[in-house]
């Protein structure tokens, strides 16, 4: 089965673009990267696009579909009505680089801040020994495929520029967990989650879970966890009250 | 070419997958400026995709595993053509690699008694491959890239810049090497960034390639756009050879359906893990399909098949589980046969074999990838597989201990180096390679950099030749006519590599697709592409089809003269395996009398292959290596000596 | 969290170098739906509840049944419904201190703390933000940063009161199985004390930080097989902790008007046994 879908992609750059229409042949089982691909082959050849795989594994082709931040190559197009248009614009938190194509940098840089695997000193390759319970938790996380999905839906960031230095950003807040409850990680990576990762700026409003193309819980089992080990050290009341107090006078 | 950017390095690392990384971080770790170029975003190289995991013979699943099984199993599997030393080099320190990225981090399954935990595989005797769930490449690269990541950190905590020692040049493709005009020794890389379509002239000493495959020449493929083949034609056109190019690996579970889909990989943990192949009659069909050399070492009966899962010592593999090119073949035989299945492939079917829990937790993201993409539930149905170009074994001919290429100052190492897989990879040899052996191109690299007198100065006229090369597709000669559409022709190029010199090949269709080739090679000087050079694909394509070209020369003229069917080349003309084959490669290069810049043709010369060291010979049955080999190649063997 | 916004220079998705997009959001579904029934919802609870709250009237039918929301009744006032106060009766009788002045602002804290409550406040009353992607009103942002939200950290202390709260229920609910005169007794509305009660504490021990304590903040599960598997438990009933905060404001509502309309002898309660 084959019909004529409708397309609305953003064509531009960094100085300016807008939604250009495209009616483009559609057929059975394919995904919204199939048909972009034929645009490209057959109306626009310098269609800027980004993807790898076309499975869903390489987390390249992320974009905004009907204003929805999706990956194109898992995003059929069953689910739309023949006579839809579907509107495909890049993700809308990152510098635009050209058409589909966006500036994840800001995702690279916050990636070199989160201090690395810090292994216990004296314990050689070959002799680690972790239970599959303990490892659990963080091989979740492990799934994630850098889309950078859950970066670009994130209100923090997305609504508000200002806040990018402050804020890592649910995939690298991710990123921490995960080395927190890395059974052999050593380092301590609580205080600097709130303090120099923007722990609290997340107001678990769970977007990032929703976009998530893994599937993974990153607000129920990653931000929140992060938060109550934050309390741990930080939210007793009594000693918090006093330090609000002064920061409140200074 | 004002606006070129230049930078130098001592190591100049092509390609950002398992190998280029690994390479990478070893040279780094010797005190090497080392920078790395990819074409796509850090951490999405090809590594990402695979699944079922990586080979090492650390024995933890069963303890009788060992290196001596491993080496003896990569043979078996390349049918003894491999390059033996990088098959013990492999089998040897596989399992330092894997046990390297658990203290970097990585986070493998486990086994009960918190070691990492080891699946069958297709060709490997024991359960041997490292994994976590079906994502194991993911979980590979993310620890390399995230070392890389230490490394920069540490080097920043020293000097105060991340990029101080290590720097990635991520969406930045490396169009030709640069060489010493005076030595023809490697001197460097001329490249564009993909986002602004400016030309990078990098200098470098040593050059390390690890670009992976060439599966883009395909229609029908399990790789990404990425594998346009571009080291092996990046070697050729500097100078150096490759080796075993007819050898591509057409793996046997691809989708195919729907069309859109169509090769995505269905991993070969699916089998490893209690899946069965069966035909349109509900016929477990592999059973009668294994070949004299291997009858013996699987199961003829069903049930025998079935309780090998659960008591390996016992009873003998299920035949499912024979190396790919084995069922690759069937496959295609059932097909042909009219026993496949509603589009054209054979079933898979693990729904019937264990409950849909168990396929949930152990098939992740197959069971995700089935769903999203085919609408297909793996847990309730059987899946429809067939065929799909996945690797080539073939590639740039090097040195086993250092990863030297023929040509001085070029190391390669994964997917794009040859040798080490002989004529059939086993699942999960890949991964290991990729560690073994990029951290072995990048000890060489750094090597042979030390002991550089000087560095070897780039030629000027190398790299305008570069730049003009790069910027023809906007200015063809076919001037005011259309030029050639890069897409229609990449197409065309798929169509007839797929039909002309796919999974069974013969001497007619081979001949017909190097004349198409031939075809192709003078449209492809009109490709014309519009725009500008800001982030083009339709620019990009152009720059990769010549070397999609110069590679699918070399793997047709390869295939045509390899008169004999072994591994992952079958030739219906010649069924049958050829000792006398056996210790013969063929060597591709570029043809020293062709001046073509665009897409030089090739030549394909016959080499031997060293003879197998004796301790490792004798790790082998004499029956079983009658098989293969010639009489007189056998006499030092002591099992042919009467006891 | 926010200041009112200032000025109209371009923010958020409209900040130079991103890609310009005229519409003001592109998303074309029902967005809004959710957090306008979240709103809905949420509302109608507080006027219910503060509405009964301060009603100090029809708490406590005949049958000892005890409204929750009266729950430990400690007012002087409580003397009104002989049998009310099991734990004594100390606060002062105010129209504007409730009967259960001890326990409702803790509960109130709880909920107003809990972690799914955040979400859905933040988006359906604060519209920060309203659904994903779609862009939030507010001119600066700074999360649970500051004062007052970084008090939501304290929502672990309103976890342990929340459990002393729930035994208290768990107490009204088992002591209204004896009647005053007919000893033992089932009528519909111990069965509605009974549900309302058992699904309290499934939301109670859902809760984010009961999770933690149970077992979150442990590195090696492997260490710690009891903990380990209350984690896990509880991780369970945590995936569905959403739902509870719902099902409990229903049955809370539906718990209070049933004693209500029993205490005002609108409807007599059914006896089933006894
Ligand atoms: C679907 C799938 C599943 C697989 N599963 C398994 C498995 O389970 N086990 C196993 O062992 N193997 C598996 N394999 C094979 C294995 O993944 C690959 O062979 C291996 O990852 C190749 O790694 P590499 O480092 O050689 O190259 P890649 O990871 O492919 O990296 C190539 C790099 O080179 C760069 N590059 C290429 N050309 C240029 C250029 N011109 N300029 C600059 N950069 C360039 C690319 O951008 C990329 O970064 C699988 C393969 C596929 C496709
Ligand atoms: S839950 Fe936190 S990190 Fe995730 S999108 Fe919401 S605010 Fe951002
Ligand atoms: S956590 Fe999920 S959404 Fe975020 S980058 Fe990883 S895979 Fe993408
Ligand atoms: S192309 Fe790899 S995730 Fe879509
Ligand atoms: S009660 Fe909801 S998270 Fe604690």
């Amino acid at each position: 089965m084959t019909h004529t879908g409708r397309f609305r992609l953003w064509r531009g750059d960094a100085e300016g673009g807008a939604l250009t229409d495209f009616d483009v042949e559609v057929n059975d089982g394919e995904v919204v990267l199939d048909v972009i691909h034929r645009i490209q082959a057959t109306q626009a050849p310098d269609l800027a696009v980004r993807w790898n795989c076309k499975a869903g594994k390489c987390g390249s082709c992320s974009a905004e579909i009907d204003g929805r931040p999706r990956l194109m190559c898992m995003t059929r197009m069953s689910q739309f009505a023949p006579q839809d248009v579907v509107t495909v614009t890049p993700m809308r938190t990152f510098p635009v680089i050209r058409d589909l194509v966006t500036d994840v940098s800001f995702n690279y840089a916050k990636a070199r801040e989160v201090p690395a695997f810090t292994p216990p000193a004296d314990l050689a390759p070959g002799e680690y020994r972790m239970a599959q319970a303990d490892v659990q938790r963080s091989q979740e996380f492990r799934k994630c495929i850098e889309c950078f999905l859950c970066q670009d839906v994130c209100h923090v960031v997305r609504d508000h520029e200002e806040n990018k230095p402050a804020f890592a950003g649910p995939r690298f807040l991710m990123r921490i967990a995960e080395l927190e409850l890395h059974p052999l990680d050593v380092a301590d990576r609580v205080p600097a989650a709130q303090d120099e990762h923007g722990l609290g700026l997340c107001n678990i409003t769970k977007c990032c879970t929703d976009v998530c193309p893994e599937g993974i819980k990153i607000t129920d089992n990653a931000l929140i966890p992060m938060k109550e080990r934050v309390a741990d050290r930080r939210y007793d009341p009594v000693v918090w009250l006093g330090r609000t107090i002064r920061r409140r006078r200074g | 070419m004002t606006e070129t950017e230049r930078h130098d390095y001592d190591v100049l690392v092509i390609g950002a997958g398992g190998a280029g990384l690994r390479a990478a971080i070893e040279a780094r770790e010797r005190g090497l400026r080392t920078a790395i170029v990819c074409k796509s975003l850090f951490g999405k190289a090809h590594t990402v995709m695979a699944e079922g995991g990586c080979a090492a013979a650390m024995g933890n699943a069963n303890s009788r595993d060992s290196w001596q099984v491993h080496f003896r199993d990569t043979m078996r599997g390349g049918k003894f053509l491999n390059s033996w030393r990088m098959a013990e080099l492999h089998a040897k320190e596989a399992p330092d690699r894997v046990w390297e990225l658990e203290s970097w981090g990585a986070l493998f399954d486990r086994t009960a008694d918190g070691r990492i935990s080891q699946r069958n595989f297709g060709g490997h005797t024991y359960p041997r491959l490292a994994h976590v769930g079906d994502r194991t490449g993911l979980e590979l690269i993310r620890t390399l890239q995230q070392r890389i990541v230490a490394l920069q950190q540490a080097d920043h905590a020293e000097t105060g810049d991340y990029e101080a020692r290590l720097r990635v040049f991520a969406e930045c493709t490396v169009t030709e090497l640069l060489t010493d005009a005076s030595t023809g020794a490697v001197a460097g890389a001329f490249g564009y960034w993909r986002e602004s379509g400016r030309f990078v002239v990098f200098s470098a000493p040593a050059v390390v390639l690890a670009t992976g495959g060439i599966g883009k020449s395909f229609q029908v493929t399990s790789n990404s756009w990425e594998y346009t083949g571009d080291g092996q034609a990046l070697a050729m056109r500097a100078g150096a050879s490759l080796v075993d190019m007819e050898f591509v690996q057409f793996h046997p579970t691809g989708m195919v359906w729907p069309p859109s889909v169509k090769g995505i990989l269905v991993t070969e943990g699916v089998r490893g893990d209690g899946g069965v192949l069966k035909n349109s009659d509900g016929e477990r069909f592999m059973f009668g399909y294994v070949p004299d050399v291997f009858t013996g070492q699987y199961a003829q009966s069903e049930d025998e098949a079935d309780r090998w899962y659960e008591d390996q010592e016992n009873n003998r593999r299920t035949p499912d589980l024979l190396p790919r090119d084995e069922v690759a073949r069937a496959i295609n035989t059932e097909v042909k046969e009219g026993r496949g299945s509603e589009h054209g492939g054979v079933y898979l079917d693990i729904a019937s074999r264990m409950p849909a829990a168990e396929i949930q937790r152990r098939l992740p993201s197959m069971y995700h990838q089935f769903k999203e993409l085919a609408d297909v539930d793996i847990t309730a149905e059987a899946m429809e597989v067939g065929p799909t170009c996945h690797y080539v074994m073939g590639g740039i001919a090097v040195d086993p201990d250092t990863g030297a290429s023929t040509l001085p100052g070029l190391y390669a190492a994964g997917e794009c180096a040859g040798g080490m897989h002989g004529s059939n990879r086993l699942g999960g040899n890949s991964l290991s390679d990729l560690l073994v052996f990029g951290r072995r191109a990048g000890l060489g690299a750094a090597g042979y950099v030390a002991g550089l007198a000087s560095r070897p100065p780039v030629d000027e006229a190398g790299v305008d030749a570069a730049a003009a090369m790069a910027l023809a597709p906007f200015d063809p000669p076919s001037g005011d006519l259309p030029g050639e559409n890069p897409y229609a022709l990449h197409a065309e190029l798929q169509q007839a590599m797929n039909d002309l010199v796919g999974i069974i090949r013969t001497e007619a269709e081979m001949t017909a697709a190097l004349d198409r080739l031939d075809e192709l090679r003078t449209r492809v000087r009109d490709v014309a592409v519009e725009g500008h050079r800001q982030y083009n694909p339709g620019w990009h394509l152009a720059l990769d089809l010549r070397n999609m070209l110069m590679v699918g020369e070399a793997v047709a003229s390869s295939a045509l003269r390899r008169t004999e069917s072994r591994g992952g080349h079958t030739r219906e003309d010649y069924p049958a395996l050829d000792p006398q084959w056996r210790h013969r490669v063929l060597v591709t290069r570029r043809a020293p009398d062709d001046p073509d810049p665009v897409v030089p043709r090739v030549v394909v010369e016959e080499a031997e292959r060293d003879p197998m060291r004796p301790d490792l010979l004798e790790l082998f049955d004499l029956p079983e290596l009658e098989k293969y080999y010639t009489a007189p190649e056998l006499v030092t063997h002591p099992g042919g000596e009467p006891a | 969290m926010t200041t009112a916004a200032r000025g109209v220079a371009a923010r958020g998705v409209d900040t130079p170098g991103r890609a310009q997009v005229p519409a003001r959001r592109l998303r074309s579904d029902r967005w809004w739906l959710p957090p306008a029934a979240t709103a809905a919802g949420l509302l109608a609870f507080v006027v219910y509840g503060g509405v009964r709250a301060f009603q100090q009237q029809y708490f406590f039918a005949d049958e000892r049944y005890l409204t929750p929301f009266y729950s430990p009744c400690v007012s002087l006032g409580c003397a009104s419904e002989p049998g009310a106060a099991h734990f004594g009766m100390f606060l002062p009788d105010h129209p504007l201190i409730p009967y259960a002045a001890l326990s409702l602002p803790f509960l109130l804290g709880f909920r107003l703390t809990c972690y799914y409550y955040r979400k859905a406040y933040y988006r359906s009353i604060w519209i920060a933000p309203a659904a994903c992607a779609v862009p939030e009103p507010h001119a600066t942002y700074t999360g649970e940063t500051r004062f007052p939200l970084i008090l939501q950290n304290a929502h672990r202390y309103f976890f342990y009161v929340a459990l002393l709260v729930s035994l208290v229920n768990t107490y009204d609910a088992i002591v209204a199985f004896r009647h005053p005169t007919d000893g033992f007794v089932v009528g519909v509305g111990n069965l509605v004390l009974l549900v309302n009660v058992a699904l309290l504490w499934l939301y109670t021990v859902s809760c984010h930080s009961c999770r933690h304590v149970m077992g979150g903040r442990l590195t090696h599960f492997s260490k710690h097989p009891v903990r380990y598997w209350l984690w896990t438990r509880i991780s369970a009933l945590n995936t569905r902790h959403m739902l509870f905060a719902w099902v409990t404001l229903g049955t809370l509502v539906l718990t209070d008007l049933y004693v209500m309309l029993v205490a005002r002898g609108t409807i007599t309660d059914l006896r089933l046994i006894g």
